[in-house]
C-alpha cells in the first residue's frame, strides 16, 4: 500500500522527529510512504483566527498536492480535522457566496482520504500491536479535535496498551482541553496557561514519566509549561513511542 | 451595577485577574465540576437523548424561520386570553414600557422572578432611576443583588461566591433591604436558605406587581412558561395583582406539544434533574385566580440582527440551560465577569457580540475567548455549533479591522502567501534552524507565549530536508 504523508507545518519546522517516526513506523508495517514536496500547511491557523479567504489558497494547494493518493496520513488530529470538518464548511460558505471555484470538489475529494495516524493504523491497517517496546510509564492526553471532531475514541489508547513494557496511566479529566487552541494560546495567554498548568498537574499526579499526545501543537504548549517548571515529565508524540523497539529504542 | 457591563476591558485583560484569584478559581472549579458530572449522569439515563437534541434543534430552527408568523399568532392568543402585548425594539424602549406600566399601578416596589432578559436590558437600574425598587426573589439573584454584585453564571448567578461569603453578605446587607438576617447566622446551607426564605416571604406578601421573564411562550394558546427550582417564581406569578413579563422574541414555540421536548432537555441540561421542581404556566388572565392584569413585553434588542446572520442565528436556539458554561475550561478559569455581559461562557461569547455588535473592546474580544475545544457543542441540548459561530464572528471582527487586526490580517495574508510557495517556506525554515543557536530564549514578540511557557528547542533540520536526504 502506498500512502501520502501530510506532515503538517508544525511537525515539519519544529518536530521533524514526529514525521520521521511516522515514516519509519508505516514502513515497518509494510506501507510505502510518499511525501509530496509541495505541501505546506492546511490553513488551520488562518481559518480559526477568522481569515477564511486567506485559507482558501491553502485548501487549493492541499487539493493539488494530494491528488491521486488513496490515503493521506497525518500525525495530527487537529490538522486531519481541519481537512475533514472545516474544508467542507468552507466550501459550503464559498458556494453560498457564489464563488466556489473548485473548493467543493476539493473538500469532497480530500475529506474521506485523510486519516489521522492512529486512525489509519487501527482502521485501515487493522493493527493495534505495532511491535513497539517502550519501558516507561505513560499517560495519554486526547486532544480536542481528535476526540470530538474525528471521534478517535480509544484507538490511541489501544495502540499504547499493546506496546510492550509500557505502563499506561489514566489521565484524570483527559477530555478537557489543554489550553493550546492555536492563536488562543497567545491571544489569551493567562487562561491558556492556567488550563495547561492544570493539565500538567493532573498528568503528573498519574506518576507517568511521559505525557503522550497525537498533536504536537498541544504538546508544544504542555511541553513548554513542563520545561518552565523543570518538571521530570516530558511530552512526546505517540508516533515516536510506537516507533520505538527493543532493537532500536527511538527515544 | 450595570446590566450591560459596558466599558469593560477586553476579555484577556478581564480574565487575567480572575485566573489569579485562587478563591474564585476554587469556587468555580468545585461548582462547575459537580454540576457537569451530574448532568452527564442525568443525560445518560435517556436512551433517546440525541433524538431529543435533534428535535429541539428542529423545533427552534423551524420557529426562527417563521418567527414573524408565530409572533403575530402569539400576540393574537395573548390578547384573546386577556393579556396586553407590547413590542420593544431595544433595551431603552423595554425599560420605558415597564417603568410606565409599574407607575400606572401606583406602586413603587416590584418583586422579580429570575430573568435573563430583564438583566440584559438593565431593568432594575432603569426602574431605580424612576424611583421603583425591584426585589430579586431567586436565591442566587438575591445574593447578587444584596452584594451589589454582578451575576456570573446564567443558571447560578452567584456561582462565584462560596457559603462563607454568602453568610457575610446576608448578615451585612439584608437589614437595609428588608427583614434582617437571623442572629448568629451560620454558613450551613439550610440556615442560609431559611434566612432567605424569611426575608423573601415579606416581599411576596406585600408585592402588588411582579416582573418575570419566560423560558417559553406557546403561540397557539398565548401561554408563558417558567422553569424554576425554588418556588419563588410561582409566588411572584400568582400572588401580585399585576404581572409584567419581559421576554425575548426568540422564546416562542408553536405548540404545547413542542414543550414535551424541552421539558426533558432543559432540566437535565441545566440542573441535572429529571424534571425541574416548579413548572409554572400562565395564559392571560382569569377571574378570581392569579394576577388581574397581565402585560407581555416582547423584546428584540438585537435579536432580529442575529436572525439575519445565516451562521450566527443558531445562537437564538439557546434555551439558557448553561450546560456550555459548566463544561467550558475557559469559563472555569476566567470566571463569568470577564465576559462583560449577563451572558457569560461559550454562549455569551457568541450571543453578546451578536446582540450588542462588536464595536466595543470587550465585544470584539469575545469571539476569541475560546480554545475551540468543542465541549460546549457536545453538551448543547439544541445543538448550537458554538465553535462554528465563534470562528464566523472572528471573521467579522477581523474584517472590521480595529486594534491589532490590520496587522494580523497582513501577517495572515503573508503567511498564506509563503505557505503557497513551498520553496520560500522551506528556505525560511532552513534560515531559522541554521541560526537557532543564536535565538534568544525569549525572543521579542513572543511575550504572550514565553511569559509562562518555554519555546521548544528548534531541530537541526526540518522534516522536508530529512526526507530529501534519506528517502529520495
Amino acid at each position: 500500500m502506498r500512502v501520502a504523508l501530510f506532515v503538517t507545518c508544525v511537525n515539519d519546522a519544529v518536530y521533524p522527529a514526529t514525521g520521521v517516526a511516522t515514516v519509519k513506523l508505516l514502513e515497518r508495517l509494510g506501507v510505502e510512504v510518499d511525501f509530496p514536496a509541495g505541501q505546506t500547511c492546511c490553513g488551520q491557523p488562518q481559518f480559526n483566527t477568522g481569515y477564511r479567504h486567506e485559507t482558501e489558497v491553502l485548501v487549493r494547494r492541499m487539493g493539488r498536492v494530494f491528488e491521486g493518493y488513496d490515503h493521506i496520513v497525518t500525525p495530527s488530529g487537529s490538522c486531519a480535522a481541519m481537512v475533514r470538518d472545516a474544508y467542507p464548511r468552507m466550501a459550503r460558505r464559498a458556494a453560498a457566496e457564489g464563488r466556489d471555484a473548485g473548493l467543493g470538489a476539493i473538500a469532497t475529494s480530500l475529506a474521506p482520504r485523510v486519516y489521522e495516524l492512529t486512525e489509519f493504523l487501527v482502521d485501515v491497517l487493522g493493527v493495534t500491536d505495532v511491535g513497539a517496546y517502550f519501558p516507561h510509564t505513560v499517560t495519554y492526553h486526547p486532544s480536542c479535535h481528535g476526540l470530538r471532531l474525528l471521534g478517535l475514541g480509544d484507538r490511541p489508547r489501544r495502540l499504547l496498551q499493546a506496546v510492550e513494557g509500557l505502563d499506561l496511566r489514566e489521565l484524570p479529566g483527559a477530555e478537557e482541553c489543554c489550553g493550546f487552541g492555536g492563536t488562543f494560546a497567545v491571544k489569551n495567554p493567562d487562561v491558556s496557561t492556567a488550563m495547561g498548568a492544570d493539565k500538567v498537574r493532573d498528568a503528573a499526579a498519574t506518576g507517568a514519566e511521559v505525557l503522550c499526545g497525537a498533536d504536537n501543537s498541544c504538546l508544544m504548549h504542555l511541553g513548554g509549561i513542563l520545561h518552565r517548571q523543570d518538571a521530570p515529565m516530558r511530552a512526546l508524540h505517540i508516533a515516536e513511542i510506537l516507533l520505538s523497539t527493543k532493537a532500536e529504542p527511538h527515544v | 451595577m450595570s446590566g450591560t457591563f459596558v466599558g469593560m476591558p477586553a476579555f484577556p485583560k478581564a480574565a487575567r485577574d480572575a485566573v489569579r484569584d485562587e478563591t474564585l478559581r476554587g469556587n468555580l472549579r468545585h461548582a462547575t465540576h459537580t454540576i457537569r458530572d451530574k448532568r452527564a449522569t442525568a443525560v445518560a439515563e435517556l436512551a433517546d437523548w440525541q433524538e431529543l437534541r435533534e428535535a429541539g434543534r428542529r423545533i427552534k430552527d423551524h420557529t426562527l424561520r417563521h418567527l414573524d408568523r408565530y409572533l403575530v399568532q402569539l400576540e393574537e392568543s395573548v390578547t384573546a386570553a386577556g393579556g396586553i402585548v407590547h413590542w420593544a425594539a431595544d433595551a431603552d424602549e423595554a425599560n420605558r414600557i415597564v417603568g410606565e406600566l409599574v407607575k400606572a399601578t401606583g406602586e413603587s416596589e416590584v418583586v422579580k422572578v429570575k430573568s435573563m432578559a430583564t438583566q440584559e436590558i438593565g431593568l432594575n437600574e432603569a426602574l431605580a432611576a424612576e424611583g421603583i425598587h425591584a426585589y430579586e426573589t431567586d436565591l442566587a439573584e438575591l445574593i447578587v443583588q444584596l452584594g451589589d454584585d454582578r451575576p456570573s453564571h446564567i443558571l447560578v448567578p452567584a456561582i462565584h461566591r462560596n457559603r462563607g461569603e454568602i453568610r457575610d453578605i446576608f448578615r451585612e446587607k439584608m437589614a437595609s433591604w428588608g427583614r434582617p438576617a437571623p442572629d448568629g447566622l451560620t454558613e450551613e446551607p439550610a440556615d442560609l436558605a431559611e434566612a432567605a426564605r424569611l426575608h423573601l416571604r415579606e416581599k411576596f406578601l406585600r408585592a402588588k406587581v411582579a416582573i418575570s421573564g419566560a423560558n417559553f411562550m406557546v403561540a397557539e394558546t398565548g401561554t408563558l412558561v417558567v422553569f424554576e427550582s425554588e418556588g419563588n417564581g410561582r409566588m411572584c406569578l400568582t400572588l401580585p395583582e399585576t404581572l409584567i413579563s419581559v421576554v425575548g422574541i426568540e422564546k416562542v414555540v408553536p405548540t404545547w406539544q413542542d414543550l414535551e421536548v424541552f421539558l426533558q432537555t432543559l432540566p437535565r441540561s441545566s440542573t441535572a434533574e429529571r424534571m425541574n421542581p416548579y413548572t409554572s404556566m400562565w395564559t392571560g388572565t382569569t377571574d378570581g385566580d392569579g394576577p388581574r392584569t397581565f402585560h407581555l413585553v416582547l423584546l428584540d434588542n438585537g435579536r432580529t440582527d442575529a436572525l439575519a446572520d445565516d451562521i450566527g442565528r443558531q445562537a437564538l436556539r439557546c434555551i439558557r440551560c448553561s450546560a456550555c458554561l459548566n463544561v467550558c475550561p475557559v469559563y472555569e478559569r476566567a470566571g463569568g465577569h470577564a465576559y462583560g455581559s449577563v451572558y457569560p461562557g461559550p454562549i455569551g461569547a457568541i450571543l453578546t457580540p451578536q446582540l450588542r455588535g462588536t464595536t466595543s473592546e470587550i465585544d470584539a474580544s469575545l469571539p476569541y475567548a475560546s480554545s475551540l475545544c468543542g465541549a460546549c457543542y457536545e453538551v448543547c441540548p439544541v445543538a448550537i455549533d458554538i465553535p462554528e459561530v465563534l470562528v464566523h464572528l472572528r471573521e467579522k471582527v477581523a474584517e472590521q479591522g480595529g486594534p491589532g487586526h490590520r496587522l494580523e490580517k497582513a501577517a495572515m495574508k503573508a503567511a498564506s502567501w509563503v505557505m503557497d510557495h513551498p520553496a520560500v517556506m522551506a528556505a525560511g525554515e532552513r534560515a531559522a534552524l541554521r541560526t537557532r543557536a543564536l535565538h534568544p530564549k525569549r525572543p521579542p514578540g513572543a511575550g504572550a507565549w514565553t511569559e509562562s511557557r518555554d519555546l521548544p528547542e528548534l531541530p537541526e533540520e526540518p522534516f522536508r530536508d530529512w526526507w530529501r536526504k534519506n528517502r529520495t
